[in-house]
């Protein structure tokens, strides 16, 4: 399977001769080689998906990692050495599936959306870059890879966040998202060399092998502030995937980031980059379960409180992207609670297999209901839904696409979202009763919100539009990928995931909990409900709730003063009590010792010019005089 | 005689072929045919360096007086691709008026020098390593004179033959003292018996006073400048990197061959020569308006980050120096390339000031010229950084913390003057004469393109490194 690699290398290519080229071709030319490229690569993804989960990833019943390329780079020891190279396995392989797949539905919507933008060329040179890097990451073999291809994402998500770099609130947004996930790395960064130091290696088959036993035996002991090392390294490995993944308190970068075009949302910001965190735990999860369980125990209670307090934020924006914004923290922490309360092995490891199962529907619903409000957007030229409504008349396919997606997500059956959140909610309901009825709540707010924002933009009364600017329909390039994601999203919740992926590799059955599933479909419908009282229909009674809901409103409209909470901390206690100290030593010690450093130089430099006289008998004296005193110093010293 | 000794030489016959038929050809050939006589000799040198990636015998040959290894091989193939570089880069200077009818001279007498190098690292004795210095030195005095007449050309031609005939005679004064005190120039026999006496210790010093001239460290680098600035461009590119490289070689082996025993004595010699060396170059290249004479200072101060290596006493830092030798090759030639170019087109200009503003009108050169200066300065990702990175480790492993610290501080200073290139390029404007937009030959763009791979690609693929290091392991 070693074609699998030009999997990663096309992207590459692509980002170079986009990147480079690009300006000199035709956009429309840029954008056609971008999207063929990204069809060619989605083409081997599932070639390669095929022929693994067909006979190569298979031994007897269970799956095997295989891993068709490795080049090693940079050799420190025996078992510690960067390498890079492509590990498939059940995970990987369905996380090239969904980047792929994802990524050639945005290509193609982007031909339309983006059509007439100046830098479209930069535009698909950095989808390229991304997608290079996202896939990357999936195939990692070890973590310093994950790491280096990590922050490739990163940095590809700033450029394209700040995409338009002429309008201030996108080139602050790109910073934020940067500087946020950047600090979140940091933590990453040294959970990764305090994992390495102890076990002596990166490599992920090394680490989760027979039980995670090298990491239980190699941190044997040592504890730092009352915890042991190895929490200490796993948390803060999870630090990083918290930046990432947008989790509670660190998620402020991610409703921001919609500064960025909207395809790029969908794309990055709603089925890629930001699950990077969830595959991280996802692909560590051995290690944490044996471990560290007491990390996962903190994962699945940060997971549950941001799912609920992103879904009770959504409720209250108005801005369509801000709101899908926060339905996307609040299910990306869905999938991690369910990977916080997994068990290893068997039917035990539901949860895993849920958190998984969740990534690959979610990754195709949220898509579709980005890539929706893009075309909503494109159409009446706003964000804000003050100014949509009763859009099903013009934009037929976007409507009924975008119902199908808030079906999904709501988790109604038969569409996907069902049971990939049922499965959730089954291994919950196991485990943490907390936790599981915060889950529970938080489906009931998620069919809320999503219908809200639905009626708000299709239905709700008679909104008025302006004869010469009619909303219309998209053209077919973004209406086509609608349609593809909108029946991926109904079927695939279909899939027998748990046949191809659980936490010990062998395949188990499940089979619906029924009072788990009447419970939540019970949650949404009255969800449904609720928003189809208030806001089917333009009436006064949102604001008339809001009103009593006074102060809890307020503050969940202003995203509870996170953002200021963060900036107080940043400008009080990190700028005046951490960087004025830095600068200042910078300023006098480290200028001032260079400064010094020059002073002498220029010195010393301007006293023995004269040395150079270009007399050759000064030379050949200096030559021999020199040999002697040399000769001296050694006999006489 | 055992003909089976030559079996060993293959890249030493390889070479004196190529050199007999560019020989012959430029006598014999009609000057019609000599238009074809530049990419021809080219070839055959390109053949020449592909040749020596050919796996080759190792063993010892004529006694012990030349030998070949895995490292003498590699270290060869490293001097012909700088000279296969440095022919690139002379396309148009040896096509110009004055030099066109001796073209045929030049390659000629570069690869009797280059000879004389492959013996001097594949010497057994200090005679055989003695006859190759002589082989490489002499010649490369013509050269230096090559432009002969113009005045400094011709001064540099004389300034080197000078101090040259000085240095051997004192290296030759420094053998006698050495076969007084130990009865044999072998260097396996100097191993086993060799004390730190003073009748050795002279000898030593002496010997390194003749080497040190060919590294030029200070204090036997005072000719550096002033041949650097006479001679032709491209001879001072092959004077800086190839003759270098080969000194470094060579040093390598006397020390850990033949001095190895005697650590104690030439530590803290090569201690305090690469502290002053480096410093001094560095002092003394902020001052340069004349870029050939910056780059002499700059690569008087390289040299001195060389013995950084050759200090360390042991696989690694054998490793690392012949590591940093192959980096300074692409990094160093890259700017000469550059520098050719600019000359060229400007006249024969080689101020600094030359270079004002030279993004404005040939971005690529910059930038090709920036990668250079960064790599010589050690800026990662380039691959001056690693091989910076290397040669400090390899100190460091010898507990030579002093040492690396100073050298340093002097990676500051180096970056200073370095980056006043920088600054002429990107941020002087041009002056009013200044030329505008060029294009260089085919040649020198291939050199420079091979360059900026080498900078770009040495230092990301570690397992350069790791096969230099395991051809050192054992030395």
């Amino acid at each position: 399977m070693g074609y699998s690699l030009f999997i990663i290398v096309a992207p590459f290519v692509l980002f170079l001769v986009l990147g480079l080229l690009g300006m000199k071709m035709k956009p429309s030319v840029a954008g056609i080689i971008g999207t063929l490229g990204m069809a060619l690569c989605t083409v081997l993804a599932y070639t390669v998906a095929f022929q693994y989960f067909s006979q190569a990833g298979k031994i007897g019943e269970t799956w095997t990692e295989v891993i068709p390329f490795n080049f090693e780079w940079l050799r420190f020891t025996e078992n510690l050495h960067i390498d890079l190279g492509i590990l498939l396995d059940p995970i990987s392989v369905m996380m090239l599936v969904v980047i792929t797949t994802v990524s050639l539905m945005v290509h193609i919507y982007s031909l339309g959306y983006m059509k007439g933008e100046t830098g479209f060329q930069r535009y698909y040179a950095l989808l390229s870059l991304f997608s290079f890097s996202m896939l990357g990451l999936v195939v990692a073999t070890n973590i310093f890879q994950m790491y280096i291809f990590w922050e490739l994402v990163g940095v590809s998500s700033y450029s394209l966040i700040g995409f338009y770099y002429t309008k201030p609130s996108a080139v602050s947004a790109s910073k934020k998202a940067f500087i946020v996930t950047r600090f979140a790395d940091l933590g990453f960064l040294i959970g990764i060399l305090i994992l390495s130091y102890y076990t002596k290696t990166f490599d992920f088959g090394l680490l989760t092998a027979h039980h995670a036993q090298l990491v239980t035996t190699s941190f044997a002991g040592g504890t730092f502030l009352g915890l042991s090392i190895a929490t200490w390294a796993l948390a803060l490995i999870f630090m990083g995937g918290a930046g990432k993944s947008a989790m509670f308190p660190l998620h402020i970068w991610l409703p921001d980031a919609m500064e960025g075009p909207t395809p790029v949302s969908a794309l990055i910001h709603a089925a890629t980059m930001v699950v990077a965190g969830v595959f991280l735990v996802a692909r560590l999860f051995p290690v944490y379960f044996f471990a560290a369980p007491e990390v996962l125990e903190m994962i699945a209670y940060i997971g549950a409180f941001t799912a609920l307090f992103a879904a009770i934020i959504a409720i209250t924006q108005t801005d369509i992207k801000r709101v899908l914004a926060f339905s996307t923290i609040s299910q990306i922490a869905y999938m991690m609670v369910a990977l916080g309360v997994s068990e290893y092995g068997g039917h035990d490891g539901l949860g895993y297999m849920a958190s998984m199962f969740h990534l690959f529907t979610h990754a195709f619903f949220k898509a579709l209901l980005f890539l929706g409000a893009g075309s909503v957007i494109h159409a009446v030229h706003s964000n804000e839904m003050d100014k949509m409504g009763n859009l099903w008349k013009y934009m037929p396919i976007t409507h009924i696409t975008f119902a199908i997606a808030c079906l999904a997500i709501a988790g109604i059956p038969p569409f996907s979202g069902f049971f990939s959140k049922d499965e959730i909610l089954a291994a919950a309901f196991h485990h943490h009763p907390v936790v599981f009825w915060t889950l529970w709540v938080v489906a009931g707010l998620t069919a809320f919100y999503m219908f809200r924002l639905f009626y708000r933009i299709f239905w709700n009364g008679e909104k008025k539009y302006d004869e010469h600017h009619k909303p219309h329909e998209s053209p077919l390039t973004m209406a086509v990928p609608l349609i593809i994601l909108a029946v991926f999203s109904v079927f695939s919740g279909l899939i027998p995931f748990a046949d191809f992926i659980s936490s010990d590799f062998a395949p188990f059955h499940t089979h619906i909990n029924w009072l788990v599933a009447g419970l939540s479909v019970g949650v949404a419908v009255v969800g449904i409900g609720v928003a189809t009282v208030l806001y089917g229909k333009s009436s006064d009674k949102p604001a008339e709730l809001a009103r009593q809901m006074g102060g809890f409103y307020k503050a969940a409209l202003h995203k509870f003063y996170l953002d200021e909470v963060w900036m107080w901390f940043t400008q009080t206690v990190i700028f005046r009590y951490i960087c004025e100290p830095i600068k200042w030593f910078d300023r006098h010690i480290i200028d001032g010792s260079m400064n010094g450093l020059a002073w002498i130089t220029h010195k010393t430099s301007g006293s023995v010019k004269g040395l150079q006289s270009g007399q050759v008998q000064f030379y050949a004296w200096v030559f021999i005089f020199g040999s002697l005193l040399i000769a001296a110093l050694v006999l006489f010293l | 005689m055992d003909f089976n000794n030559f079996l060993l030489m293959g890249q030493e016959i390889g070479l004196i072929a190529v050199f007999l038929i560019l020989f012959a050809y430029d006598i014999i050939a009609s000057d019609k045919l000599k238009r074809w006589f530049y990419p021809v000799a080219c070839f055959l040198f390109a053949v020449q360096t592909a040749w020596g990636f050919f796996p080759l015998p190792a063993g010892e040959a004529f006694g012990g007086l030349y030998v070949a290894s895995g490292l003498t091989v590699l270290m060869k193939n490293i001097l012909n691709i700088a000279t296969l570089l440095v022919f690139l880069q002379s396309y148009t200077w040896l096509n110009s008026e004055g030099t066109r009818h001796k073209a045929g001279e030049f390659f000629t007498i570069a690869l009797v020098t280059l000879l004389g190098m492959y013996l001097m690292v594949s010497a057994g004795n200090f005679m055989m390593l003695y006859i190759g210095m002589e082989t490489a030195s002499l010649p490369l005095a013509c050269l230096a004179a090559f432009n002969k007449y113009k005045e400094k050309s011709a001064e540099a031609g004389v300034k080197y033959i000078l101090i040259s005939a000085f240095s051997s005679g004192i290296l030759l004064f420094g053998l006698s003292f050495i076969y007084g005190a130990i009865g044999s120039l072998y260097f396996s026999d100097i191993t086993l018996s060799v004390v730190s006496e003073p009748l050795t210790i002279l000898g030593f010093v002496f010997f390194f006073g003749g080497l040190g001239f060919k590294l030029s460290l200070v204090p036997f680098h005072l000719w550096t400048a002033d041949v650097y600035e006479g001679a032709p461009t491209s001879v001072t590119a092959y004077l800086s990197v190839v003759s270098k490289g080969a000194a470094a070689f060579a040093l390598l082996f006397a020390l850990y061959k033949a001095f190895g025993q005697i650590e104690v004595v030439w530590e803290p010699v090569l201690w305090w020569l690469s502290v002053i060396t480096i410093t001094l170059g560095n002092l003394f290249a902020i001052r340069q308006t004349d870029i050939k004479r910056f780059f002499a200072f700059s690569s008087i101060s390289q040299a001195g980050y060389i013995l950084l290596g050759v200090i360390a006493g042991n696989a690694q830092g054998m490793t690392a120096t012949v590591y940093y030798v192959l980096v300074y090759v692409f990094s160093n030639l890259a700017a000469f390339g550059v520098i050719s170019a600019v000359e060229n087109a400007s006249g024969g200009k080689t101020s600094i000031a030359a270079f004002n503003g030279l993004y404005k009108t040939n971005p690529l050169l910059s930038f090709v010229m920036m990668l250079a200066v960064f790599s010589l300065g050690g800026i990662p990702p380039f691959a001056g950084f690693f091989s910076k990175f290397f040669i400090f480790m390899a100190a460091a492993s010898e507990g030579h913390y002093l040492l690396v610290f100073i050298a340093l501080l002097n990676t500051v200073i180096s970056l200073y003057y370095y980056l006043l290139i920088i600054k002429a390029m990107f941020i002087k404007e041009g002056e009013p004469d200044a030329t505008g937009r060029f294009s260089s030959d085919v040649y020198n763009k291939t050199s420079l393109a091979l360059c900026t791979l080498g900078i770009f690609v040495v230092g990301i693929l570690a397992c350069i490194y790791e096969n230099i290091g395991n051809i050192s392991f054992g030395i």
